[in-house]
């Protein structure tokens, strides 16, 4: 059967994926550059049977999610920044209840309503510290439109697998894109869903390790036996507890369920690194310019390579310890902000490896030019 | 306790957390006894709360509950609906929890007609952060952030919610049980967003800033002052000022919001 070539733009992309993924109900509220996405669930989901509803905010949109995973369903929000501001108590709540749910944030240019229309990469810290007290939380970037169907469905996956809201971190560029993609046969997409309990068990503890994997199964509500949820720190039968042993192997074992499992969870690109003197980290739509600039600085004779980090958090500690085997000598970090991912690879690096920002804020993106100047200017350095 | 209530109980969670006098326990007692009456399927009734002493009920009822975040119980309680609209949902509130920051999500979910059942335990006051004024409190009325008198004017949460289109309106008091028993059982029966504001009593904070230290004062003023929504109608406003109208204000059928989706679900996949 020959497949079929569609022009796509990334946030058509986001909805296919996560209809393939299974999402069958989504809560959003318009905001750009990620609005397409909640337009093209409310078409597309009820023709699936499934369930659309436009909140009147972004918190109430995480509220909704959170209560529709609850019952089963594989839930999905999409906002940008302002509005994944509006979303972080209530991501902190999917997070210590584990409630599976994938945030969609499409970056656009910040603080504050900054530049709705343009692309940024400035949510970097926020998506990992947004909410708080200490934490558990995934969260994966595409820089491709087909990327962005891939990844969705990751989202999900690793979501239900462990546990954890999952954020797919877009930017404006890779959002509204199109791009020419073959989409998968359905069939040959690998879906996980949350581990389940057989309900006819007598009791339930819903926060009970039964599997020892630190992943508790889940049960819905209304399946059978009531269980109570809440966002205060609970024993494993799921109520409220004040006792320090019993705070202190919670937060152990959400954050060892994610961090026991890096393997699984980290993703990332390695393009000429083996060679390389210098060792471009990217992401998103910036890695896009960066592969374009390492593939002209080749051909000059550059010893050059970049690093695609595909899961943005947790960090991929692994991968920057791995070029320390490698000749590489320095490191340059480009992003669109004033450095973020900049100091974790600082201390990733452990002075291993001289490092470099390429920093741009101004609601454009970093083109292949910018990268191969500054490239040029780190060579005269070193 | 009739022991035919127990099951409705998570009875190894008590002692409650509630002070000696509060009216969160009257209310609770009620929620359940409506249930019990209805016969309504227990593993079937989902119970939504937010944050504040009244939010912490949830936790001692033996059903599927979720205690979320401050103001936010029905947004969640909104998702949980939409997705599987076989269960029965209350959501439990406070007056700062549903008035305040959850004032937002009040508004839209009655205005969706959403079958929700909202139980608002208005104590006049934040009874869990230790007596600040809510939206609530009277003018007038002291509170540990209006020390020399609440200059705040404070919402009549049944207007709201029947302006703003909520399908079934009422209030009743923790004085008057048997009738706030009926008026559950009403709300819970009704198909569309039911209010139900309870005019609760916190002896702890509220109590103690305003001169009733005692609980059983304040149910005295709680029956002094009520009248019913009936003898109301012929009072003049001069003399309906300071007291509580009970009953039902208002009951209309307007088509509800998830049956209404169910049709979109259907012209969807219709394709017409
Ligand atoms: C976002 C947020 N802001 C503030 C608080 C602190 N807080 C907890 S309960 C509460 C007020 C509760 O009052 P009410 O809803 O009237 O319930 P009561 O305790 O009187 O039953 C507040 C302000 C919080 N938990 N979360
Ligand atoms: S502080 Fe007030 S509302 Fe809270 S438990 Fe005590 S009496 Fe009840």
């Amino acid at each position: 059967m020959s497949k079929k070539i569609i022009l796509m733009q990334g946030n058509e992309a986001c909805v296919e994926g996560a209809l393939a993924a299974g999402m069958r109900f989504f809560a959003g509220y318009p905001i750009t550059p990620s609005t397409e996405i909640a337009e093209i669930s409310a078409e597309k989901l009820p023709k699936l049977g499934g369930k659309f509803i436009q909140m009147e905010d972004e918190i109430a949109s995480m509220g909704a999610i959170i209560g529709a995973s609850l019952t089963g369903f594989k839930s999905m929000t999409a906002t940008s920044g302002p509005g994944f501001s509006l979303k972080q108590e209530n991501i902190g709540f999917a997070c210590l209840a584990e409630i599976p749910c994938v945030v969609v944030n499409v970056q656009r240019g910040g603080p504050s309503t900054g530049l709705p229309t343009l692309p940024a990469q400035g949510d970097v810290m926020q998506t990992r510290w947004g909410t708080h007290g200490d934490h558990p939380i995934i969260v994966i970037s595409p820089s491709s439109v087909r990327e962005v169907y891939d990844m969705t469905i990751r989202a999900f996956n690793l979501s239900e697998k462990y546990r954890v809201p999952c954020i797919l971190l877009m930017d404006e560029v890779v959002a509204h894109m199109r791009e020419k993609v073959e989409l998968p046969e359905q069939s040959s997409i690998d879906i996980i869903n949350r581990k389940y309990l057989n309900p006819s068990m007598s009791v339930y503890k819903p926060y009970m390790d039964y599997d020892g994997d630190g992943i508790p199964p889940m049960m819905n509500f209304g399946d059978g036996l009531p269980y109570h949820v809440t966002g205060l720190i609970h024993d494993i039968s799921g109520f409220p507890s004040t006792n320090a042993d019993v705070s202190k192997d919670l937060l152990n074992r959400l954050m060892s369920k994610i961090y026991n499992n890096l393997d699984d969870i980290l993703e990332y690109e390695n393009i000429y690194t083996e060679d390389a003197e210098t060792v471009i980290v990217s992401f998103g739509s910036t890695a896009r310019s960066v592969h374009r600039a390492v593939y002209l600085l080749r051909q000059e004779g550059f010893k050059v390579g970049m690093l695609r980090l595909k899961t943005i958090w947790p960090f991929a500690h692994k991968a920057i310890k791995k070029l320390k085997q490698t000749p590489v000598r320095n490191l340059l970090v480009a992003e669109m902000n004033f450095g973020q991912l900049l100091e974790t690879v600082k201390a990733s690096a452990e002075g291993a490896f001289r490092t470099y920002g390429l920093n741009k804020y101004n609601g454009e993106l970093i083109t292949p030019q910018e990268v191969i100047n500054k490239v040029r200017e780190v060579a005269k350095h070193a | 306790m009739r022991k035919e209530l127990q099951k409705y109980f998570r009875n190894d969670k008590l002692p409650h957390i509630w002070c000696p006098g509060c009216g969160h326990g009257i209310i609770t007692g009620a929620v359940v006894r409506a249930i019990d009456n209805l016969k309504l399927n227990q593993s079937k009734v989902c119970i939504v709360s937010g944050i504040g002493c009244s939010s912490r009920a949830p936790g001692y009822m033996n059903f599927n509950t979720l205690h979320t975040t401050h103001g936010r119980a029905l947004a969640f309680a909104t998702g949980i609906k939409m997705a599987n609209p076989d269960l029965k949902i209350l959501v439990l509130t406070g007056d700062g929890d549903c008035s305040a920051i959850g004032g937002n999500h009040f508004i839209h979910a009655a205005r969706r007609n959403i079958d929700i059942t909202t139980i608002v335990f208005n104590n006049s006051i934040y009874g869990m952060t230790g007596g600040q004024y809510s939206p609530m409190t009277p003018k007038a009325a002291f509170a540990t952030t209006a020390p020399y008198g609440n200059i705040d004017r404070n919402f009549d949460l049944c207007k709201l919610a029947q302006s703003a289109g909520a399908t079934y309106v009422a209030r009743g008091t923790v004085f008057h049980v048997p009738q706030l028993i009926k008026l559950i059982e009403k709300a819970l029966k009704h198909k569309g967003f039911s209010l139900l504001d309870v005019v609760d009593i916190c002896p702890t904070y509220f109590g103690r800033r305003n001169k009733m230290s005692s609980p059983i004062a304040m149910m005295n003023k709680i029956r002094e002052m009520s009248v019913t929504v009936r003898s109301a109608s012929k009072m003049s406003e001069e003399e309906l000022s300071g007291k509580i109208v009970i009953g039902e204000f208002h009951e209309e059928r307007v088509p509800e919001y998830t049956e209404e989706y169910a049709k979109v679900i259907e012209k969807a996949q219709g394709g017409n």
